[in-house]
């Protein structure tokens, strides 16, 4: 536990000295804020639901981009051959670089009150939906990252990384979606169950859904499974 | 302290690492040498618990580099080939991360980290532990790597090509402080520089085309290269064909060449063993009443033999390779 929090450190201190989790970040913000803006001026209707279905779709591009380097850039460096011979164990580096993320992310999340401090200055939203959307955003975010760590797992090239992620986050996202929409028995009744969205939907509406809880929390550990047997299997290569 | 039996490595279909055994006792400093791709670099991952072995078994003091990788782990400091380290922290942060990850309780990491600091001139003459490390010299990040290794002061220091990339002065160094640090740790040092391993190390271990082709002591190893000797003469007074027929009648010479050199012949006698045959030819000379200028006697080298070796066993794991 104790190595896994260092590692963590350092993963965050990483993400704050380098431009790329800036610039990330402030692109984050600037494509949310727009859409809130948006929303507000058209819908003209002081609710947070779309505001949390937009963030969590630039997410689907935003984590990856966060968690591209995190294995691929040790690999890249060569770092990882003194990570790996130091006395920790696969479980606590992927663990470790995973919560360092995750702390990133909630720093991020955190600045997107802003907009809720707006709307309750000039509306009244929900409190409820408030609360339930950014839990939502905390477990859509925890899938998401695994999702990236594993991507980053596979490859020493940071760009093959970010692609790989966001094609998994975009199918789980957007191409479910669509399948359903589209009808295609049986397939539709498949994308329906893994459809990330849809288990969002309820989050961002304000209710809170066990179903929803299980998907995200199933996700982020079969993705760290994952990344964890992907960085063992280097070993043996 | 370091035992490997039957060691052998493939990448894919590259033999890498050939069966290799050898042993190493406590207090030692081990030279590896072997040219680039001999698979020194590989041996030292498998040693370090980074990779394992395809067949054969490594222990490291008592520990079984497969079975026991935390305990051995613990048991080595390692600095890789290209002294990987993370640009974007400071000296000091870096040392700091890797103190925690060895296990140095934090009230001792300050303590550990200004005695490598020292050791390693980090701190002393120019003070770098507040640099961020992508700013360094390769001679600094070379000595950061070092200091990383030591910094839970293991009983086994593990370095690939510890002196690659240094300037003269860093490499003497290094060699140095090398020496120093052999009184209290087991060293293992891979190179492909014959000098710098004959002048660091009591043991070498020659490795090449995956395969151990000498190992021995410095001393012993010289004495057993000691090939056979041979002569070079610059003489005149006769077409050079004849000088060499003459000089091929000589006892225990093999085999003459000859060259001309500006009016003169050059002649080069290999000889069947050590022995100093100059005497004898100056005799033939004087006999005939031909001209000398220069008579030279030169025995075999480490270097030489260093060089044979390797050819040969690169050339039979190509033929084992292609089988």
């Amino acid at each position: 536990m104790r190595k896994t929090l260092t590692l963590a450190r350092r993963e965050l201190m990483a993400c704050f000295v380098s431009p790329i989790a800036y610039i990330i970040g402030a692109g984050f913000l600037l494509l949310s804020a727009g859409w809130f803006f948006v929303n507000i001026r058209i819908g003209g209707e002081a609710s947070l639901r779309p505001l949390f279905d937009g963030m969590a779709v630039i997410m689907v591009l935003a984590i990856p981009l966060l968690t591209m380097g995190l294995l691929s850039r040790e690999f890249d460096r060569g770092t990882i051959e003194t990570l790996m011979t130091s006395p920790v164990t696969d479980t606590q580096v992927i663990l470790g670089k995973f919560a360092g993320v995750m702390a990133f992310y909630l720093v991020l999340l955190a600045s997107t009150v802003v907009f809720l401090g707006l709307m309750i200055a000039y509306g009244r939203p929900d409190p409820g939906v408030a609360l339930t959307g950014y839990l939502g955003m905390i477990l859509l975010g925890a899938a998401y990252v695994s999702v990236g760590l594993f991507a980053s797992t596979l490859t020493r090239h940071q760009i093959v990384s970010a692609i790989v992620a966001i094609a998994i986050l975009a199918s789980l996202v957007i191409l479910m979606g669509f399948i359903v929409r589209m009808g295609l028995r049986p397939w539709d009744v498949l994308a329906d169950h893994l459809n990330a969205m849809k288990y969002f939907k309820d989050f961002s509406r304000g209710v809170f859904d066990t179903r929803g809880l299980i998907y995200f929390l199933s996700v982020t550990a079969l993705f760290l499974f994952l990344s964890v047997k992907t960085l063992e299997s280097r070993r043996w290569r | 302290m370091i035992d490997v039996k039957h060691l052998t490595k493939w990448y894919g279909r590259v033999l890498a690492v050939d069966d290799i055994s050898f042993h190493v006792d406590k207090g030692m400093i081990v030279g590896f040498l072997g040219p680039n791709g001999a698979g020194k670099s590989t041996t030292l991952k498998i040693l370090t618990c980074y990779q394992p072995a395809t067949r054969g078994k490594v222990t490291i003091a008592g520990h079984d580099v497969l079975t026991e990788s935390l305990e051995v782990r613990s048991d080595i400091g390692y600095m890789p080939e290209a002294v990987p380290l993370y640009p974007e922290m400071r000296v000091n942060e870096l040392l700091m991360f890797r103190a925690a990850l060895r296990d140095i309780p934090p009230a001792q990491r300050q303590t550990a980290i200004d005695r490598v600091a020292e050791r390693c001139w980090l701190s002393k003459p120019d003070n770098v532990m507040r640099r961020r490390v992508g700013e360094l010299s390769r001679g600094y990040k070379q000595r950061v790597g070092l200091a990383e290794a030591m910094l839970h002061n293991p009983p086994v220091l593990v370095l690939d090509e510890p002196t690659i990339g240094l300037d003269p002065n860093q490499i003497r160094a290094m060699r140095e402080l090398i020496q120093e640090l052999g009184a209290d740790h087991t060293i293992i040092l891979s190179s492909h520089i014959l000098a710098e391993v004959e002048q660091t190390c009591g043991d070498i271990i020659v490795i090449a085309g995956g395969r151990i082709v000498a190992a021995g002591t410095t001393e012993a190893l010289r004495k057993k290269v000691g090939t056979a000797a041979q002569i070079t003469a610059e003489l005149k007074g006769a077409e050079p064909p004849e000088l060499a027929k003459a000089v091929a009648g000589l006892e225990g010479v093999q085999r003459v060449d000859h060259s001309p050199i500006g009016g003169w012949t050059r002649l080069t006698l290999k000889c069947d063993d050590k022995a100093d045959r100059r005497a004898e030819v100056y005799r033939l000379v004087s006999e005939k009443g031909w001209q000398l200028r220069e008579l030279r006697s030169t025995v075999g080298t480490l270097e030489d033999f260093f060089v044979q070796v390797t050819y040969e066993q690169n050339m039979q794991t190509a033929q084992r390779m292609a089988q």
